[in-house]
Formats: structure tokens, sequence, C-alpha cells
């Protein structure tokens, strides 16, 4: 308040004032997004084309914009990115074919129980996003209900487990993920009016047809939405296969980690983060060009 | 299904239909006959379970009881597509995702026609928006959505058109245009239309037949001049148009006419318009039909003496009076400005009078208000 009334002192004009409020109202955001996202990511780049100072400390990197670097980064850990990318896939696929028929039953058959249903949706955000992977593992694990009942019906033979496994990793993903999956489902749902649904029926459509030139096209946004805040978060993510995992199931995020922290191999870390950025970037931009969404109102 | 436009032709046979929601009944044991090709209006006010009929026809709800037919197939358990019936739904709903041309080749597609741009195109020229193939439904205005909904329903050509207050969400002008349009359009196809509604006069510009419906129930159907001249019930009598209705008791008999005791006055009501049931009675005139003449002025016909203008209020193309009569009832009347003599002025001592043929009878235990107070919150 102090800081609005200084401004407007100093100019003289109340028009001036109005032309300089929109900058005023986005100062504290710009500023924030400078000083933690701007700055930090220029020093990313800059570390990512830095070498060891030779016979200097473990750590110690001087800048020699070295752009083989991200060559190096990329040919060593190719399994992981490519591991990254497919567990993402999977988890996002998943995550779908949970969240669209939850949240059609939420949008159109829950009734009076559709706030009680949607409270539920988020109500795992009420613990650590770590405590509920862990407790996955649990679940998953030697003494849970999960493998007793696969045992049980014999799907599984008695030597087999499910935790420290890609399976693990990418149940656990779909799990943690379906909420941001479902919640735009849900509201471009939602909006659908169901009177064009009928109005289909009353064209000649069956109810699955009705589905499929209807419902499926009018809740693209959600579709475009829910997959895009699954998919970006999970290839980035480490937690789920450092929990879930076993040394063979690391993502990207796990080598960016141990490069960071364990290895202290910064410009590799840094580099490897960049190309992340970049093929996650470039998969997105082709996904919502193919999608063609902007159509959609 | 592909036929299904031509398989099942005739008049529409609701049977005995009741229609519950819990305890609520939103029809009630209606039995009714639409001929085919006729212009069919349901009129009523909201609530009268009009919509409800509709949908029941259109297959979106379950009759609780009673069965519906078109011609001699029974449809009653038959599911919305594979009805010979298309709705124009209140609110258009359209496809917003698909062009103009899309929206209304889809039930052409559904029924597997391949080439559909004859078609679509026949029938853009028909609502006389063939430029606007392209574009999408939220590029286009609420006059102009009403006529693609309707494109879109008559495309197929089915046995039925039903129709759901169809020019609620447009203007007075637009909708005095459209009822004139959808009338044409009627002509030119030739299918049956069900129009419901709750604008009495819409029902009447456009429809063959109008079917009264108040409480879930028919009150009266036949011809838009047939219900307004001829009332059978205070609802019908007051929810088309305005009606004085005045207390009375029959008197006697004067070849085709019962003479009428109204507050100590004789009037004559032609039997054939008589809808009471013993003596006791409700004599009603529309205000429009009634004479107004300073008090001693001899007249003929039925002649009501002793009322005093209480309002009159100029509207141009008439002078509406309000007359408190000796019974202190307040009798509407409707003067044409049309002959040169200057409105008679509030506080006027008036004599009433008009022919004998205009006056109904209805049953004089009816509630005299009954279907006046609706018109208000519709509006």
């Amino acid at each position: 308040m102090a800081f609005l009334h200084a401004a407007g002192s100093k100019v003289s004009s109340l028009k001036e004032r109005r032309s300089l409020l929109p900058y005023l109202l986005l100062a504290p955001g710009i500023i924030w997004l400078f000083t933690f996202f701007v700055l930090p990511i220029v020093n990313l780049a800059r570390t990512s084309t830095q070498t060891p100072i030779a016979n200097g400390d473990t750590g110690s990197y001087e800048q020699t914009y070295r752009f083989a670097n991200y060559i190096d980064a990329f040919i060593d850990n190719k399994e992981q990115f490519s591991r990254s990318f497919i567990y993402a896939f999977l988890a996002t696929v998943l995550a779908l074919a949970i969240a669209y028929p939850l949240a059609y039953g939420i949008a159109f058959k829950s009734g009076k129980y559709k706030n009680l249903l949607l409270v539920l949706v988020v109500a795992p955000f009420f613990t650590s996003f770590l405590l509920r992977t862990i407790a996955w593992k649990q679940i998953l694990g030697e003494e849970g209900p999960v493998i007793a009942i696969l045992r049980g019906i014999q799907i599984i033979g008695d030597n087999t487990s499910l935790t420290a496994s890609a399976f693990a990793v990418v149940t656990g993903m779909t799990y943690n993920f379906l909420p941001f999956m479902t919640l735009p489902l849900y509201a471009s749902l939602e909006r659908i009016d169901p009177r064009t649904m009928e109005a289909a029926g009353d064209l000649y459509a069956n109810a699955f047809t009705t589905f499929r030139k209807v419902t499926v096209p009018l809740s693209m946004p959600g579709v475009v939405a829910g997959t895009l805040l699954t998919f970006i978060p999970a290839a980035g993510d480490y937690v789920n296969a450092a929990i879930l995992g076993n040394p063979n199931t690391k993502m990207l995020g796990n080598v960016i980690e141990s490069r960071f922290f364990k290895i202290v191999d910064y410009p590799t870390a840094a580099a490897l983060s960049f190309t992340l950025m970049a093929a996650i970037l470039i998969l997105v931009t082709i996904y919502i060009r193919k999608a063609g969404t902007e159509e959609l109102v | 299904m592909a036929d299904a436009s031509s398989s099942t032709r005739g008049d529409l046979r609701i049977v005995d239909v009741t229609k519950s929601f819990g305890d609520f009944t939103a029809v009630d044991d209606l039995t009714l006959t639409i001929p085919e090709g006729s212009f069919f209006a349901l009129l009523g006010p909201s609530g009268c379970g009009k919509t409800t009929t509709l949908r029941m026809i259109a297959g979106l709800e379950e009759p609780t009881q009673g069965s519906i037919h078109i011609g001699s197939t029974d449809i009653t358990n038959t599911r919305p597509y594979q009805r010979p019936v298309n709705t124009v739904f209140q609110n258009y709903a359209l496809f917003p995702h698909l062009s103009i041309f899309e929206n209304i080749a889809f039930g052409l597609r559904r029924r597997g026609i391949k080439d559909v741009k004859e078609a679509v195109d026949k029938v853009l020229n028909l609502v006389e928006l063939p430029h606007l193939a392209q574009r999408k439904p939220v590029q286009l205005s609420g006059g102009q959505q009403q006529r693609i909904a309707l494109a879109r329903a008559i495309v197929n050509r089915p046995a039925l058109l039903l129709l759901d207050e169809p020019l609620g969400a447009l203007d007075l002008k637009l909708r005095r245009q459209m009822q004139i349009e959808l009338k044409w359009i009627q002509t030119e196809v030739g299918i049956t239309f069900v129009h419901v509604t709750h604008d009495q006069e819409e029902a009447m510009t456009m429809a063959d037949t109008i079917a009264v419906m108040n409480e879930g129930k028919v009150e009266q159907m036949g011809t838009p001049a047939d219900l307004y001249d001829n009332p059978k019930t205070a609802f019908v009598a007051n929810f088309l148009g305005q009606s004085n209705l005045i207390e009375g008791r029959i008197d006697g008999n004067d070849g085709d006419n019962f003479v009428v005791d109204v507050f100590g006055q004789k009037i004559k009501i032609n039997k054939n318009r008589s809808h009471a049931k013993d003596s006791s009675v409700l004599a009603g005139i529309r205000p429009e039909k009634i004479r107004i003449q300073p008090a001693g002025t001899a007249m003929s016909g039925n002649v009501l003496t002793g009322g005093v203008i209480s309002d009159a209020s100029y509207i141009g193309v008439s002078t509406q009076y309000q007359v408190e009569m000796p019974w202190k009832q307040e009798l509407m009347v409707f003067e044409q400005n049309d002959d040169g003599v200057p409105p008679l002025e509030k506080g006027d001592a008036v004599t009433l009078s008009w022919e004998p043929v205009f006056t109904f009878a209805l049953d004089g235990r009816e509630d005299a208000f009954a279907g006046s107070e609706v018109h208000a919150d519709e509006e």
C-alpha cells in the first residue's frame, strides 16, 4: 500500500497513474519470477558449458563454453532419458484411462454426492507427496494386500515381487498425478450442456456414438490440459523412481539428482536438465498443434 | 434405421399417458391425437406438463403409464435415436465443435447416408442461410442459430417435429418474423409440427390446433378461433386473451338461447356456447366485443346498465376502459378508436351492450380468475 502510494504521488496526472497500474500489479510476480526463475536458469545455462578446473578440488569448475557437454551427457544417459518419456507416457495413458470414467461419473452421474467426490479427489493433497509414495511402497510390498491377492489368484508367482520394479514406478506415478488429470477433465465435462447429448440421441446417435461424436470432442480441452499436467511433471519426476524403483528403473530426474548432489558433476546435471526441458517443450508443442484445441471453445 | 423417416407415418396418438416425478404428477392421464401434417400447439403456463409431454414423445422421458404411437407403431419403449422424431431444443443445443454444415448433416450421417451435401444445401437454402455453412455455432446470432436448429431437425424428414419453446430466446420483433417463417416452412415441408409454448399469441399465430394444458391435463383442444370464441373453462377463457366472467343464474329459455339473470338484469346466451352443468353459470364476454355508450342511450342485444368508468387508458388503436358495475365487479371494455367520438372519461355513467352470439357460459362453480394470474410471471 505504501509502495503504491509513493509511486502515485510521483506522477502528476491521473491518466499517467492509470497507465502505470498494470505494471504495478504485475511487479510482484515479475520480481518473483526474475529472482527465482530467470536468474537460476541463466546460471544453469552457464554451468552447463563449464569444465573441471585442472588439478582443482572436486566440484570446482570454470567456464570454457564446452557445448560438447550436452552430447556427452545425452550419450551417457540416453537409456534413462528414453525411460523417463516411456514411463511418463504410460503413466499419462493410465491416468487418462482411470480419470475419464471417474470425471464423467462425477460430472453427470453423481447427483448430490458431486461435491463430496470432488473433495475426495483432492483429499490426497492434504498429505505430503513423499509420504504417499512411501505408503504406496507398503501397499505393493510383501506384507501388503495387493501382492497377497495377486498371489492368491495366481496372477503372479510366489517369487515375484511388485516393489522395486518398473510396474511400481509407473503405478506410483499414475496414482500421484491422477488428480491433475481428473480435475481438468471434470471441469471440461461439467461444462458440456447435457442438451447437446440429448440432441445427439434425438438425431439418431446411440449412446456410444453420442459419446464418441459429442462428449469426447467437447471434452478435448480437458483431455489436453490433463495430459499436459500429468506428462510434464511425470517426465521430470524422480521421487517415484527413487522410492518405488530399482537401479534399472532410474529416470532422468534420478540421474540429475545424483549428478548434482552426489557426484557434484554440475555441468552434466545442468546439461541434462536443459535437454529434458527442451525435449518436453518440443513434444508438448507438437501435441498441442496436433490436438488443435484452440478451435474448441 | 436408415428408413426411420419413412417406415413410421401417421397420426401421433398419446394414450392414457401419466408421468410422475416422485409425488408430483407432471402429466395426468393424457389422451391426445395429433393428426398427420398438422401444426399442433401445446399451450400452457410453466409447470403444466407440456414440456414433459414433448420429452416423452421425443423419448427423453419415459411415461410412468400409458403408450405413445405414431400411425400403427407403438414407440413407447423405443430409444430416442430409434424414433422418427426430431426436436428443436429450447436453447437450440447445436454442437459447438462442429460447423453448421456438420451440425445439419449429423442426423443424416448417423443414418448411414453418405452423400449429404445436396440435402444439407437444400435445407440451408430453405432457412435462407446457405452462406453460413462453414461457420461455427458461436459465430451465429440467436435468430440464425434458431434457424439452424430447425434445419438440423427437418433435414431428416421426421414423421414428427417437436419444437420446445423455440422462439423463447428471441426478441419480440424477431419472434414475430420467425412465427410467420415457421408456419411457412411447415406448410412447405408438410411435416407434423408439435409446438410447445406458453405464449398464447405465438400458439394462435402458428397452430392449426391448440391443446391448452393446465396441471397435467388438457383443458380444451380446438382451433384458435374455437378456443377464443367458445372456451369451455375459466382457465381457457382467461389464459387465451382476456375475459369478463360474470356470475349469473339460468332463468329460462328463449328459442336457442338461455336467459340468464345477472344481478337483476337479463342477458341471453346461445345454448351451443353453454358449458354450464346446472343453473349456476359464469357468463363470459370478451372485452373487445362490448360496446360502450353514455348511460341512457338505447342499445340492443345483451345490455347491462348502471356502469361507471373507473379507469380509461388510451392506447392508440383502442381505448381500454375499466367499468365498475353496480355489483362492484370491474369489467374490461376495449373500444376501437374508429368512430371519431372522443373517448369517454373516468367517472362517466355508461351502458354496456354486445351481441348475444358472443356470450359464452361456464360452470358457475369455477374459479373466475383461473388462468389469469399466470401471464404476469411468464413474460
